[in-house]
C-alpha cells in the first residue's frame, strides 16, 4: 500500500454508476428505479432506516444480488451480472466475516493469493496494510482472539490490501460501542484520504454518515430522497423525510400565499406568515400545501415577548419545557395553535434563559428557512429511530 | 421474596460461616451411576479382549470361556484362518470405499439441504423425509428389498452390491452430522471469499470445507463404523464373498476361532484411536 492505488483513478471521474436499478424479492420492491453516480476518490454514504434498500444496493454493487432490472457500471465496465469474484470491488461486512480457521496474516493475504501475487509482495503488502490499520505485528494472531474493534480493522485491512477500485462498507461499526465508533469514524476517514480509494458506506446512523462523507444519499423505501454534501442535505433537505431523518427539524404545515421576487410567503395553518427563499421551496404555486422547516439551532429565542427589530421570520409562543443540557438550553415552545417548536440555544452566557410558561418570540433569518412537500406516505417513528 | 427476607436474615448464622447444604448423597450417586453405565457398555468388549489372550488346551482351536492362561498365540497366528482373514480384508476395503463415497455424497447433500430452498430445491421436504426414513427403517427390510432388487435386475452379488448397500445406509448419517455443523455457518464467510476473488471451487476448498471438516470427519467415522460391523444388510447382498461380521456369524454356529476376538480387539482399538483423533481435530477447529 505504498502507492495510493494501482487503479487509474482520477478524482472526479465516475467510479460506479447505477442506472434505473430495481431489485424486488418475490414481488416486494427493495430498490426502486435507483439512479446513482459515485465519483472516484469519494467517501460516499448510503443513509437510511433499516429496510430502505441501502444494503441491497450495496450487495448489488458487490455482486451478491442481481438487479431485477437496470444496469451497474463499474469503472466503465458493465458488471450488472458479473460474479463477485470478477469485480474490482471489496467489501467490509457487517459481521466482519473473518475466516475463523485462518490467522490474521492468512485472512489479509487471502485476496492477494487469489490474484497470484508473488510471495514476497504478499508479505510486504500485508505488513504495510496492518501498519495502516494500526495493528502491526498481529500476523500470527487467531482472529477469534481479537477484540471487536481489532476484528473490524482486520476486515478493513483484508479488503483494502487488494487496492480495489471501490470499497464497500456495510454498517461496519454497528457492533462497536459508541466511544470506539467515534474513534473509528475519524480513523476511517483518514485512512480513506490516505489510500485514495473510493468508499461506499452504508449506515443508518445519520451522524456517522455526516461525519465521514463527502457526499451522501438519504434513502427511503428503495428510493433516493436526498443527495448532496452532508451540509447541503442537512441545511436544504429535499423532502420531509430527509428533514426529519437528518437531525431534528421543526416542520410547520401551511400553504403558499404568494411570491415576491426571491421570497415566497407561506401562510401557516397556525395563522402566522413566514418567508421562504424561492430557491428553497419546491413549488411557488399559490395555494399548494407545503411544510416550512427550520433547524432548532438556527432559531433565536427572545424573552419577554418583544420581537427583534431586524428582519427575518418570527413566531410567537410560550415556553412549555426548558431543559439545561450543559452546552446549551433546549426549549419546547408552544405556538398559539398548540404546535411545538424545538429550539437549541448555545450556552454562551449572554442572555437570561426564558423560563417555562414565559411568553417568547422566536426569530431566525429567512435564508435558514426551507420548505418541503408533505410526505405522501406517513413517516413512521420506526423509520426515524436508528 | 421481600417478605421472606427478614426471616432468612435471622436464620442466617454469624457472618462468615454460611452453612453448606448436605451433599454427601449427590457426591456419590452421580459418579457411581456413571461408572455403572460405563461398565455396562464396556463389559462385553472387555470380555472379548481378555479372551483373545486365552489359551486353548484341548480339542479344536475354538473359543472357550474357561480361563486357561495367557497367550499371544492368536495374535501371532492371526492369519491362520484363511476364510476369516479374507473376510476381514474385504470388510476393511468395503468400509473404506463406502465411507469415501458416502462422505462425499452425504456432505454435498447436506450443503444442498442447508443452502437451497424454495424454487432452488423443489422437493426438499420429501428429500428430508426420505433421509429420516432411511435412518428409521428396519435394516432387515432394506436388506431384503435390496436383495429383491438385485435379483430382479440380475445384478451379481459381490463387492459392488455391498458397496452400493453400505453407501445407501451411510449417506443419511453423514448428511445429518454435516448439516448440524453447517447450520451454524455464517454465509457471509463464503461471500467474503467470493468478494476476495475466490471462485466457487476455491471457496469450497479454502473456506467451506475446512470449516465443516469436524462434521465431515465425524460423519465419515460414523459411516466407517456402520459399514465395518454391518451384518444384516451385508448378509443379504454379499453373495459368496462374505465380509467379517457375516463370516463370524456363520462360524459361531460351529465354534468361534480365537482369531475372531483378535480381529475384534484390533478393530475396536483402531476405532478408539480414530475417535480420539477426531475429537482432537474438532477441538482444534472449534
Amino acid at each position: 500500500m505504498s502507492e495510493p492505488s494501482s487503479t487509474s483513478s482520477t478524482p472526479g471521474s465516475v467510479n460506479v454508476s447505477l442506472s434505473d436499478v430495481t431489485k424486488s424479492f418475490e414481488g416486494v420492491v427493495a430498490v426502486d428505479h435507483l439512479n446513482l453516480t459515485v465519483n472516484d476518490g469519494e467517501f460516499f454514504s448510503l443513509l437510511g432506516p433499516s429496510g430502505c434498500g441501502k444494503t441491497t444496493t450495496l450487495r448489488m454493487i458487490g455482486g451478491f444480488e442481481e438487479p431485477t432490472s437496470g444496469r451497474i457500471v463499474l469503472g466503465g465496465r458493465d458488471v450488472t451480472y458479473t460474479a463477485p469474484y470478477h469485480r474490482d470491488v471489496n467489501t467490509v461486512f457487517q459481521s466482519y466475516a473473518l475466516f475463523p480457521h485462518l490467522d490474521v496474516y492468512e485472512n489479509v493475504a487471502f485476496g492477494l493469493r487469489r490474484k497470484k501475487v508473488a510471495k514476497s509482495d504478499v508479505r510486504a503488502k500485508v505488513g504495510a496494510i496492518l501498519e495502516i490499520v494500526d495493528l502491526p505485528g498481529y500476523e500470527k494472531r487467531r482472529v477469534n482472539q481479537l477484540s471487536g474493534g481489532q476484528q473490524q480493522r482486520i476486515a478493513l485491512a483484508r479488503a483494502l490490501v487488494n487496492e480495489p477500485a471501490l470499497l464497500l462498507l456495510d454498517e461496519p461499526m454497528s457492533a462497536l460501542d459508541a466511544k470506539l465508533r467515534h474513534q473509528m469514524q475519524i480513523e476511517l476517514k483518514s485512512i480513506q484520504s490516505r489510500v485514495g480509494i473510493t468508499f461506499l458506506y452504508v449506515t443508518h446512523d445519520q451522524e456517522e454518515a455526516m461525519t465521514m462523507s463527502d457526499r451522501l444519499v438519504v434513502m427511503r423505501q428503495g428510493k433516493i430522497e436526498g443527495i448532496g454534501s452532508p451540509q447541503d442535505v442537512y441545511d436544504n433537505p429535499a423532502t420531509e423525510f430527509v428533514a426529519t431523518f437528518l437531525g431534528a427539524s421543526n416542520l410547520l404545515s401551511g400553504r403558499v400565499a404568494g411570491q415576491l421576487g426571491d421570497m415566497t410567503t407561506v401562510t401557516l395553518d397556525i395563522g402566522a406568515t413566514l418567508e421562504v427563499p424561492t430557491s428553497r421551496i419546491p413549488t411557488s404555486t399559490v395555494g399548494s400545501a407545503i411544510k416550512v422547516g427550520v433547524r432548532p439551532e438556527k432559531i433565536r429565542i427572545h424573552a419577554g415577548g418583544t420581537a427583534p427589530s431586524s428582519g427575518g421570520n418570527t413566531l410567537r409562543g410560550r415556553v412549555r419545557v426548558s431543559t439545561f443540557t450543559g452546552v446549551g438550553n433546549q426549549y419546547l415552545v408552544e405556538t398559539s395553535a398548540g404546535e411545538d417548536i424545538t429550539v437549541y440555544a448555545q450556552n454562551i452566557g449572554e442572555e437570561l434563559a426564558p423560563r417555562s410558561g414565559e411568553e417568547v418570540v422566536l426569530s431566525w433569518p429567512t435564508e435558514h428557512t426551507f420548505a418541503v412537500r408533505p410526505a405522501e406516505n406517513q413517516i413512521s417513528s420506526d423509520e426515524l429511530t436508528s | 421474596m421481600s417478605v421472606d427476607a427478614p426471616l432468612l436474615e435471622s436464620a442466617r448464622p454469624a457472618a462468615g460461616s454460611i452453612p453448606r447444604r448436605p451433599r454427601h448423597l449427590g457426591r456419590f450417586v452421580l459418579p457411581a451411576y456413571s461408572w455403572l453405565v460405563i461398565a455396562y457398555l464396556v463389559f462385553p468388549i472387555v470380555v472379548m479382549m481378555v479372551y483373545s489372550f486365552n489359551r486353548v488346551t484341548a480339542g479344536l482351536q475354538l473359543v472357550s470361556f474357561s480361563w486357561n492362561g495367557f497367550t499371544w498365540q492368536w495374535y501371532r497366528q492371526w492369519s491362520n484362518i484363511p476364510g476369516l482373514t479374507s473376510a476381514f480384508w474385504l470388510s476393511i476395503r468395503l468400509a473404506i470405499v463406502s465411507t469415501v463415497i458416502a462422505t462425499i455424497l452425504g456432505t454435498l447433500l447436506a450443503i444442498a439441504l442447508v443452502r437451497y430452498r424454495g424454487k432452488q430445491f423443489r422437493g426438499k421436504a420429501g428429500f428430508e423425509q426420505i433421509l429420516f426414513l432411511n435412518i428409521a427403517a428396519p435394516e432387515i427390510v432394506m436388506g431384503a428389498s435390496l436383495l429383491g432388487l438385485f435379483v430382479t435386475f440380475n445384478v451379481a452379488r459381490g463387492f459392488f452390491t455391498l458397496v452400493l448397500a453400505h453407501v445407501m445406509f451411510s449417506i443419511a448419517y453423514v448428511t445429518v452430522t454435516v448439516r448440524a455443523r453447517l447450520s451454524g455457518f455464517d454465509v457471509a464467510l463464503e461471500e467474503a471469499s467470493y468478494d476476495l476473488g475466490a471462485n466457487p471451487l476455491d471457496t469450497f476448498r479454502l473456506v467451506t470445507l475446512p470449516l465443516i471438516m469436524p462434521g465431515v470427519l465425524a460423519g465419515a467415522l460414523m459411516a466407517f463404523a456402520l459399514s465395518i460391523d454391518d451384518f444384516v444388510t451385508s448378509n443379504f447382498v454379499s453373495g459368496s464373498n462374505v465380509p467379517f461380521p457375516v463370516w463370524v456369524y456363520g462360524a459361531s454356529r460351529v465354534g468361534t476361532p480365537p482369531q475372531v476376538f483378535v480381529f475384534g480387539t484390533v478393530i475396536f482399538t483402531v476405532g478408539i484411536v480414530f475417535a480420539l483423533l477426531s475429537l482432537v481435530v474438532s477441538k482444534k477447529k472449534a
